[in-house]
């Protein structure tokens, strides 16, 4: 009799901890400048949780569910609301965004941190971001746009051209990406004949063109996002034939752009983290089982953003906050069984064996002691109305 | 010489293409809309803060028409659907402002409320219009001209005439300029020859005596208001057309307007023409960097190495309030002696 008892307690207890969630939040800006981007970058993301969940080996067997916020991209207020409220109200274990560097900065300091949740961004690139004060929180997949910058330069300096001039977006990513490339431009011997800041949200860019033109380079580089001034100054900029090629920052680089634009950008390069390796590969190939287009701006990102988080877990045996933090680097780096995209199941069976793992994922993930990723990029020029991967390095 | 004849045109196709086709343009669209605000002003005593955000009503109606036409199939051709969008557009902004008065403004002139009590209601409507048109249609960029974009394009200009600037001449630069100046004539023949029109001047100089010489002053305030719609439709459209429809941008332009409309002299039509133009062309010139059309006119060793920018296109906005402030300290009746109470 008394073990019988024992035994239905046992049992209503372990179906008690299988039924109890794990809740993740995904903040990414579903409204504003980059819209066209979240939805795949999101759906990259629950990709991982999905797999974790489904493969029955996440902590013996846990599920997770996912809450999704709204970061905006730019407004920092709406943004740490909506993290706020994924932390207190729905109890997240940890946080997959944001996505802007200006409000990913916001609601890593203001709530984030101050609350001891990890958040991994899969896009914030801004260099401020490295030097952030995060108490071992804040992590990135993406990495800083100090490499960025330097690897914009070198491809501007390697197609023989001597001069641009140069746009940023007004933020914390668009002045800190400027930044960079102009550093490592005028280093290498270019020179940047005007650079003209561009707010988001206007009807007209013709005097930022204009004034950008009158320094006399044929060549603009375009830091910003694709649906917002961005694409807007490259519009004016045709319409006048101010420039004769552009270059294009990450935040510019999707096939938006080529839609929306009325006139032919064929020619323009541009640069995007990412990496035609066999983990980009075989990310791309689990995507299309899923109905996913994986080939997309930091879509690859986001999904080892979130299977970074779920090996953390099962790294530390817990899914509570304190235990992600601890165990995320571990995860990500050497020593241990490198794993590739859809092979989560494999590395949760040697996390609860005791083993390590060296998650590799979709982008090469190797996070550097500040945690973010050192950095891999594809370059790519527009060819046909479509963007073309013509190097990666 | 020959290359310094060259040299000149040059400059001048530089300065026409970044500088005088967008601020002609610009500053037409400017001076409609303050156009609008100054008779308002002139005749019914009150800054309509409101004409921004009808504006954008009158473009929302345009554009929707514009989509009905496209479905059918129906076009201009190599002009814009929307001009045939227009008419009903303006019915509609008139129709709007016609019930604005009915059941706000109509209020507080029969109590003969202070204008600055007018100024607060209109700021109230500003608000209303602006949360129903995105309400209608979404607080997103949209694009609806479609036919030609281009009568001259500047590769081709360049080709044509062997010079090393291009000068691009677009669609709705040109419909801006003809719309305008056919909306200006026709309103200048309205008010100096119709009845209509010399009532409402009448009563605009002086409202008791207008009453005292039989001017029904419901009819003067209603076609004040239908004047005050059409334009605000017209505005807005070539806004639009010209540049792209943001209900935002269109809440935004309230300021250059009214800095036009000051300028100019409130109540004074003809210098709220004169003052769109004035800010437009000091938007733009301001700041635009000189450094190339120097370039071309200077010889070599004099060629600037700066930008030779006056002011970083961040300021552009700012340009505004400088006119606005400028005016107010030194001529505060602007150019043309317009009333101030």
């Amino acid at each position: 009799m008394k073990k019988i008892t024992i035994a239905a307690l046992a049992a209503i207890m372990a179906s008690s901890v299988a039924q109890a969630e794990i809740k993740m939040g995904v903040i990414l800006g579903f409204t504003g400048p980059i819209e066209s981007l979240t939805p795949a970058m999101a759906d990259s993301a629950e990709l991982a949780f999905k797999e974790a969940s489904e493969s029955g080996k996440l902590l013996g067997g846990e599920t997770i569910s996912v809450v999704r916020g709204d970061s905006t991209c730019i407004d920092a207020a709406a943004g740490s609301a909506a993290a706020e409220r994924m932390i207190t109200a729905d109890g997240v274990a940890g946080i997959m965004g944001a996505d802007c560097s200006g409000v990913t900065t916001a609601i890593a300091s203001n709530v984030a941190i101050p609350n001891g949740v990890v958040m991994v961004s899969p896009s914030a690139t801004s260099p401020a971001l490295t030097d952030i004060e995060d108490n071992g929180y804040f992590f990135r997949t993406a990495p800083s746009d100090a490499r960025g910058g330097q690897v914009m330069a070198q491809v501007v300096i390697e197609r023989g051209i001597t001069d641009v001039a140069v746009t940023y977006e007004n933020s914390d990513y668009g002045k800190g990406l400027s930044d960079s490339f102009i550093t490592n431009f005028k280093a290498l011997g270019g020179e940047v004949t005007a650079t003209a800041a561009h707010e988001n949200g206007k009807a007209d860019y013709s005097a930022e063109v204009a004034a950008l033109s009158a320094g006399g380079s044929d060549i603009l580089v375009v830091i910003g996002y694709l649906d917002q001034g961005g694409r807007g100054i490259i519009q004016s900029s045709i319409d006048t034939d101010a420039f004769e090629n552009y270059v294009l920052g990450d935040g510019m680089i999707g096939q938006s752009l080529i839609d929306n634009v009325d006139g032919d950008l064929t020619g323009a390069i541009g640069s995007l983290p990412g990496s035609e390796s066999s983990g980009a590969l075989m990310f791309l190939d689990l995507a299309a089982s899923a109905g996913l287009d994986g080939d997309g701006p930091f879509r690859a990102e986001s999904y080892d953003a979130a299977a970074l988080m779920v090996l953390a877990m099962q790294a530390g045996g817990n899914a509570d906050r304190a235990t992600i933090a601890e165990n995320l680097m571990s995860v990500a780096n050497a020593p241990g069984k490198r794993l590739m995209p859809g092979e989560l199941a494999r590395g949760l069976e040697i996390l609860a064996a005791g083993g390590e793992v060296n998650y590799e994922g979709a982008s090469n993930v190797e996070l550097t002691d500040v945690g973010e990723a050192s950095g891999t990029y594809k370059i790519l020029e527009i060819k046909d109305g479509a963007f073309n991967t013509i190097d990666v390095r | 010489m020959d290359g310094f004849g060259t040299d000149i045109l040059n400059a001048l196709i530089l300065f026409a293409n970044f500088v005088f086709v967008p601020a002609l343009s610009y500053g037409s669209q400017l001076a409609l809309g303050a156009v609008g605000v100054t008779l308002v002003y002139g005749v019914l005593r009150f800054a309509n803060f409101a004409h921004g955000d009808v504006m954008a009503f009158g473009t929302m109606i345009t554009i929707f028409v514009t989509w009905g036409l496209q479905s059918y199939g129906i076009g201009l051709g190599p002009l814009p659907t929307a001009l045939l969008a227009l008419p009903v557009a303006i019915l509609g902004t008139i129709a709007l402002v016609l019930f604005y008065d009915k059941t706000v403004f109509q209020f507080y002139r029969r109590n003969r409320s202070a204008p600055v009590i007018y100024l607060v209601a209109s700021v109230g409507v500003m608000f209303i219009t602006n949360g129903l048109v995105r309400l209608f249609i979404g607080p997103d960029d949209r694009r609806f001209a479609d036919g030609e974009r281009f009568i001259i394009k500047a590769r081709a200009f360049k080709k044509m005439t062997g010079l090393s600037e291009g000068l691009s001449l677009q669609v709705t630069q040109v419909i801006t300029v003809v719309v305008a100046i056919i909306a200006v004539a026709a309103l200048f023949w309205f008010l100096n020859k119709t009845r209509t029109g010399k009532a409402m001047r009448a009563y605009s100089d002086n409202e008791d005596l207008a009453l005292l010489s039989g001017i029904n002053p419901d009819r003067v305030v209603m076609v004040t208001w239908i004047l005050a719609g059409t334009l605000a439709c017209i505005a807005g459209t070539l806004y639009g057309l010209d540049k792209s429809f943001k209900p935002f941008t269109y809440f935004h332009l309230l300021l250059p307007i009214f800095a036009a409309a000051i300028v100019g002299g409130i109540g004074q039509p003809v210098g709220a023409i004169i003052g769109g133009y004035v800010v437009a062309f000091s938007e733009v010139m301001a700041t635009y960097a000189y450094k190339k059309f120097l370039k071309y006119l200077l010889p070599d060793d004099m060629a600037p190495s700066t930008l030779m920018q006056f002011l970083s296109t961040d300021y552009k906005f700012a340009i505004s309030f400088i006119i606005l402030v400028l005016v107010l300290l030194i001529r505060p009746t602007g150019i043309f002696r317009g009333r101030v109470y």
